[in-house]
């Protein structure tokens, strides 16, 4: 036992290392008393009271924007993707064919052929852009993740318990309100808070539909880090998003995972 | 007589494709009929006509003499078992077999009440708050009629309600279903492949082949009297014997010529003249065998030499194949007391395949791709 390989181990070691020790450095870094955090200075919470303070107004509009955005964006989403799933499913032509490359699509095309071509496409169009077409950019993506996560759980469907409703004296929308959604809602709502995160850490897009003055939280960290160097500050604010964003994955994993399996 | 449930030329097409080709039938109050045939045949589209999934192209359906077509199926005065049960998951057996009532706008309580006696009926109650997925196949297939049943429907239909289970439990499961519809006492529509669950239940059938109904009758009536060589071979297994008319003999017989084998009685089941080509069927239980030459024969009687070629031990009986001239007999043979009497035969035997002569049944039609159906294709060298 002794002799086996110590390859496998050191490797995982490493993996894990590079991947979380950047974040820990920030972490770490949002309570270092030092402004630029290039030596140690000892323990302080002045970054997470300047965060709170009237000083960061502006970091907690963009917050509330991200929010606005993301609540928005998925629960269209799931709206939209779960529709999407659901003929996708349903027929099998060669246009849903079609259907199903265009529902594929954002999610292998590189986010910035996305935000370029909507960036065109409203200067074009001459829309004023706003939260909202920060939002309807953001449904285009999450819709595919929300209809994949939908037909996963689509797969293993007897379509027969909807002939049962109907037989049982159910209108067609009752039996989707009470027996297809319901047993669709595990993956609704997986696909609707992968969307969530998706959204409100998504840059790329965001960047080239926003309006002037409009910055959702990661382009305010951008431009902060870039031209305001508060860098313990977006510290701080990251430290909490990380927080935040574990408890979304754990909840995730915990309560809809199954489903984005299939 | 009492005609309940009228199907009235209905067809449904797919492309070119009859599903169901102009059929008409009766169903009468209070009878399980039965929807028998082989996969494609359409009796399941049939059914599905019946609850209103699908709409036929031509044709009526009435239930108590009311027109059914083109009703949506929730405003439909019938309930479905369907084969894959189709229970919703996510709700407990009480819940799913009270839906249907929920959906009707029932009280809450006079819901309860219901679904207590439905959940006796079945006898499921200690299940009652259990998910679909913690109880048994026959469990769920008992609450899938429960489920239907609650409503009081006007027809039950059952789309192959057994066919998911093992045999044993499916026997079982059988005799409660006629259990449960003598009961309640509503007609039941019962569509199986299965013959012998269709002959064990119900109390006529209607045997379907390509969308046609082929015959309609008692169970006794469709397995001694078969009018075609499909439901000749579908039901039950059987000898096909193709031949011309010799002579007749007297009102009763007539002397056949069978091909490769010889000459034969057969009793005139319809009006047959020398010349006329005939074919025959012949179950091989009707048939016996013995290993000695019999004894003169009177005219209602055959008896054709052969030699045993193959010998099938299935316990209840044994089957075998007797070669008569150029051609093969299926023969069962029952046995109650197998070895201890006798010397069964064996193979290379040389034997005497004995039957009555109206044990026989003249066929109003035949194809020959139907003796393809059976075990023992007639082949001849």
């Amino acid at each position: 036992m002794k002799s086996r390989l110590r390859i496998p181990g050191v490797l995982t070691a490493l993996v894990l290392v590079f991947l979380y020790f950047p974040i820990l450095v920030l972490v770490l870094n949002s309570f270092n008393a030092s402004k630029y955090g290039s030596s140690w200075e000892g323990w302080t919470l002045r970054w997470y009271r300047l965060l709170f303070s009237g000083e960061s107004r502006d970091i907690w509009e963009s917050i509330q924007r991200s929010l606005h955005i993301a609540i928005g964006a998925s629960l269209v989403s799931m709206v939209l993707g779960t529709t999407a799933a659901w003929v996708l499913h349903r027929y099998r032509t060669r246009l849903q064919k079609v259907h199903f490359g265009l529902v594929y699509l954002p999610i292998v095309a590189p986010d910035i052929l996305m935000g370029i071509s909507l960036g065109i496409l409203l200067i074009t169009l001459g829309v004023d852009r706003s939260l909202e077409t920060i939002t309807v950019a953001h449904i285009t993506f999450c819709i595919s993740y929300v209809a994949l996560a939908v037909l996963g759980r689509l797969q293993d469907f007897d379509e027969s318990v909807v002939d049962a409703a109907r037989d049982l004296g159910a209108t067609w929308w009752q039996a989707v309100w009470r027996v297809v959604i319901p047993l669709l809602a595990p993956g609704i709502v997986a696909g609707g808070l992968l969307a969530f995160t998706l959204s409100i850490d998504d840059f790329v897009i965001t960047f080239f539909v926003k309006g002037v003055g409009l910055d959702t939280l990661p382009l305010k960290i951008y431009s902060m880090a870039r031209h305001s160097r508060q860098m313990p500050v977006i510290n701080a604010l990251s430290t909490l998003m990380l927080t935040f964003t574990f408890v979304v994955v754990w909840y995730v994993q915990r309560h809809a995972r199954p489903a984005l399996r299939g | 007589m009492n005609e309940f449930l009228v199907f009235e030329g209905v067809t449904k097409r797919y492309g070119d494709f009859y599903a169901v080709r102009d059929v008409t039938f009766e169903v009468r109050q209070g009878e399980i009929f039965a929807l028998l045939g082989p996969s494609g045949c359409g009796k399941t589209t049939l059914l599905r006509m019946l609850a209103g999934f699908i709409e036929p192209d031509a044709g009526r359906i009435l239930v108590d003499g009311k027109d059914v077509t083109g009703i949506p199926p929730d405003k439909r005065p019938v309930n479905t078992v369907f084969q894959s049960y189709a229970l919703f998951p996510h709700l407990t057996i009480r819940d799913n077999i009270g839906f249907g009532l929920k959906m009707a706008r029932r009280g809450k309580a006079e819901i309860a009440a219901e679904v207590d006696r439905m959940l006796d009926l079945v006898d499921l109650v200690e299940h009652a708050d259990k998910k679909p997925d913690q109880i048994s196949g026959g469990q769920k297939q008992r609450v899938a009629i429960a489920r239907a049943l609650v409503n009081k429907p006007r027809v039950l239909l059952l789309d192959e309600p057994l066919a998911a289970l093992d045999l044993k439990l499916r026997q079982r499961l059988l005799v409660e279903l006629d259990e449960i519809h003598d009961e309640v006492g509503i007609t039941f529509l019962y569509v199986t492949h299965d013959q012998t669950e269709a002959m064990a239940i119900s109390d006529r059938i209607g045997v379907m082949n390509r969308g046609r109904v082929a015959q309609i009758g008692a169970p006794a009536e469709i397995y001694e009297s078969p009018v075609d060589s499909f439901v000749a071979a579908f039901i039950g297994d059987t000898n096909f014997l193709e031949g011309r008319v010799i002579e007749r003999l007297g009102d009763e017989y007539s002397l056949v010529a069978i091909e490769a084998m010889g000459e034969i009685r057969v009793y005139n089941d319809r009006e047959i003249s020398p010349g006329d080509e005939i074919h025959l069927s012949l179950r091989p239980e009707k048939l016996s065998i013995q290993t000695s030459a019999p004894a003169a024969t009177d005219e209602a009687r055959n008896a054709i030499e052969g030699t045993v070629e193959d010998v099938i031990y299935l316990g209840a009986l044994t089957r075998y194949w007797v070669r008569t001239g150029e051609r093969r007999l299926a023969v069962e043979r029952q046995h109650s007391r197998f070895l201890l009497d006798e010397k069964p035969p064996t193979w290379g035997d040389k034997v005497w395949v004995r039957w009555r002569a109206d044990d026989g049944y003249l066929l109003r039609d035949f194809a020959p791709e139907h003796a393809e159906m059976l075990s023992l294709p007639a082949e001849t060298e």
